[in-house]
């Protein structure tokens, strides 16, 4: 745990007789980008704000930037930079203003916070709004406003709790971009998200949650290796016709799914495998073949059940 | 640490007021303003006028304004720690942000409530002024009004902010009030003494907080009798306010800690 920066070993937290985070071990590395992915309500979010030090644990232990939370919250706060999922900014400021004020709460002189917030107007590509009420800015804007607000004090660890989550695409690489250079910089990032692009973009390491424990862990890549194939062969069939083919597919492939309306085979060489459909006489409809994603290894394990 | 970080508090709500004080002023200046007039002017025609039978031996717009002026600081009190209270815990947020830093829930609501002290102070050194120029009261008496009806607000902000760190949604706030503030406003001695009760209600009446902030600034802004002893009065505001206060960082702490 030397030079761990998040260290919990059975984390738990209780709301009442709901268990939203059921005994995890996890240990944040300096410098990596760890993710917690999962569906909604496994979790995510109550880790988060536990490490963020504004919500106390039920049991276990957890350690941030070598300090207990419990004890030392205030301390672990001002070295910490967190993005909430929802963006909680003072609307009727300007974008100057509402990353001074941020800066004062963590007792930064107002020449410091000043020559931080030039670099961070830059860094969020907002000089041009420097003077701007943030109330009619675009939902990117104000996300990559909450992100420079979130970095105001240089922090040693940055939490974002779902930070693309309702932005358009083009807003979403522009941010990705962003937390990308400030992974190069080496700033240690823990980021929630039920993207899966997203976590396969941006995490080294990431963890699946489900139901409040960990389900697996690793790098994107180790997690398709180690819990799907390489590739994937999707298959439609006319309505109707895919139950009589459906069992003949079966022993084509390591892992077969199937869908309402779709077979899937997963399969090292989706290609190859395609061939071998077709010298089964079997003619789908359309076929896509296609690289395994964290999507596919996300909805292995935490199944495909709509959780609401 | 507790002093310096609700500073900050303050210093962000002034910044933020800044760019917002324009709604603020029609409820906090012109309303206190239209009641003298109507009931002070108009009205106290009526009443100085009347059978000569009256209770009061002064006009009755003297008698009124400073009765308006803690009932004003009472109105500012629980709209400032209310509807904003309620923007930082669930609309807007901004509670969250704050608390994510080194701020917390203690100096957030110590701090909160300053700005509240902050505003009150502003309005009622205004409303003091429109009394003085009403001829209701001397500059130097209208002045020591003032802090009695500072403290008359921040006790209500106090219980105010303890009762919307518990609130769900806006209708609480709506119905407070409808079923407190105002009754209080018009039967805390404000429009007419006491004694104008039916007898068996006016132990409740004196029981009101607003009745010992009444009691304060008429006292001191016209320089005569107290309708109850001072100390008892001041000992009662400041017990709400302390004690609303202590209520409000543990109620905060159990809305925003989870």
């Amino acid at each position: 745990m030397t030079d761990a920066l998040v260290h919990a070993r059975n984390l738990r937290k209780e709301f009442g007789e709901l268990v939203a985070v059921d005994g995890i071990d996890f240990e944040v590395r300096a410098g990596e980008t760890f993710g917690f992915l999962g569906p909604n309500g496994a979790g995510k979010s109550s880790t988060m704000k536990m490490i963020g030090s504004v919500s106390p644990r039920t049991d276990g232990d957890l350690r941030v930037l070598g300090k207990d939370p419990n004890e030392h919250g205030q301390e672990i706060r001002a070295d910490l930079g967190v993005i909430p999922q929802e963006d909680n900014l003072d609307l009727e400021l300007t974008v100057y203003e509402n990353l001074l004020i941020y800066g004062r709460y963590f007792g930064m002189s107002r020449k410091v916070i000043n020559d931080r917030i030039d670099e961070l107007l830059v860094f969020a590509q907002l000089d041009e709004r420097r003077n701007s009420r943030v109330e009619p800015l675009s939902g990117g804007m104000k996300r990559r406003l909450t992100i420079a607000r979130g970095l105001i004090n240089t922090p040693k660890l940055l939490l974002l709790d779902e930070p693309t989550t309702g932005l358009d695409p083009q807003a979403r690489h522009l941010l990705w971009d962003r937390l990308y250079r400030l992974k190069q910089e080496g700033v240690t990032l823990i980021i929630t998200t039920h993207y899966m692009d997203e976590a396969e973009q941006l995490c080294d390491r990431l963890v699946i949650m489900d139901k409040g424990r960990i389900v697996t862990e690793g790098s994107p890549q180790e997690l398709i290796e180690q819990h799907t194939r390489r590739e994937v062969l999707e298959m439609r069939f006319a309505v109707g016709t895919q139950e009589e083919h459906a069992a003949r597919l079966e022993s084509l492939a390591p892992r077969v799914e199937i869908l309402p309306d779709r077979v899937l085979l997963y399969t090292d060489d989706a290609d190859a495998t395609a061939d071998a459909v077709a010298a089964q006489g079997i003619v789908p409809e359309s076929t896509v073949s296609r690289r395994s994603t964290l999507e596919d290894v996300f909805l292995r394990l935490t199944g495909r059940t709509l959780v609401d | 640490m507790l002093l310096v970080n609700s500073g900050r508090v303050v210093e962000a709500s002034a910044r933020v007021y800044r760019k917002t004080w324009r709604g603020s002023v029609i409820s906090t200046f012109f309303n206190p303003i239209l009641y003298l007039l109507a009931m002070g002017v108009g009205l106290g025609q009526l009443v100085d006028d009347g059978t000569g039978t009256t209770a009061l031996a002064i006009p009755y717009l003297t008698f009124l304004a400073p009765g308006l002026l803690a009932a004003t600081a009472m109105m500012t009190g629980a709209g400032d720690a209310s509807w904003p209270v309620m923007a930082g815990i669930k609309w807007r947020k901004t509670y969250d942000a704050i608390l994510a830093t080194p701020v917390g829930v203690p100096e957030l609501v110590v701090g909160q409530l300053s700005w509240v002290g902050v505003r009150l102070l502003f309005v009622t050194v205004v409303y003091s002024g429109v009394m003085t120029a009403f001829d209701a009261t001397t500059v130097a008496q209208g002045a020591l009004a003032v802090p009695p009806a500072v403290l008359t607000g921040l006790g209500f902000a106090a219980i105010m902010t303890a009762y919307t760190a518990r609130l769900k949604d806006e209708q609480g706030i709506s119905a407070i009030f409808r079923f407190a503030i105002m009754p209080l406003f018009l039967f805390s001695g404000t429009f007419f003494p006491l004694s104008q009760l039916p007898g068996w209600i006016q132990p409740a009446a004196y029981a009101t907080p607003l009745f010992h902030g009444v009691s304060l600034c008429r006292g001191l802004a016209l320089g005569t009798e107290f309708a109850v002893n001072p100390m008892y009065s001041v000992a009662y505001l400041l017990t709400m306010l302390i004690f609303g206060t202590l209520l409000a960082i543990r109620l905060m702490g159990r809305r925003l800690i989870t």
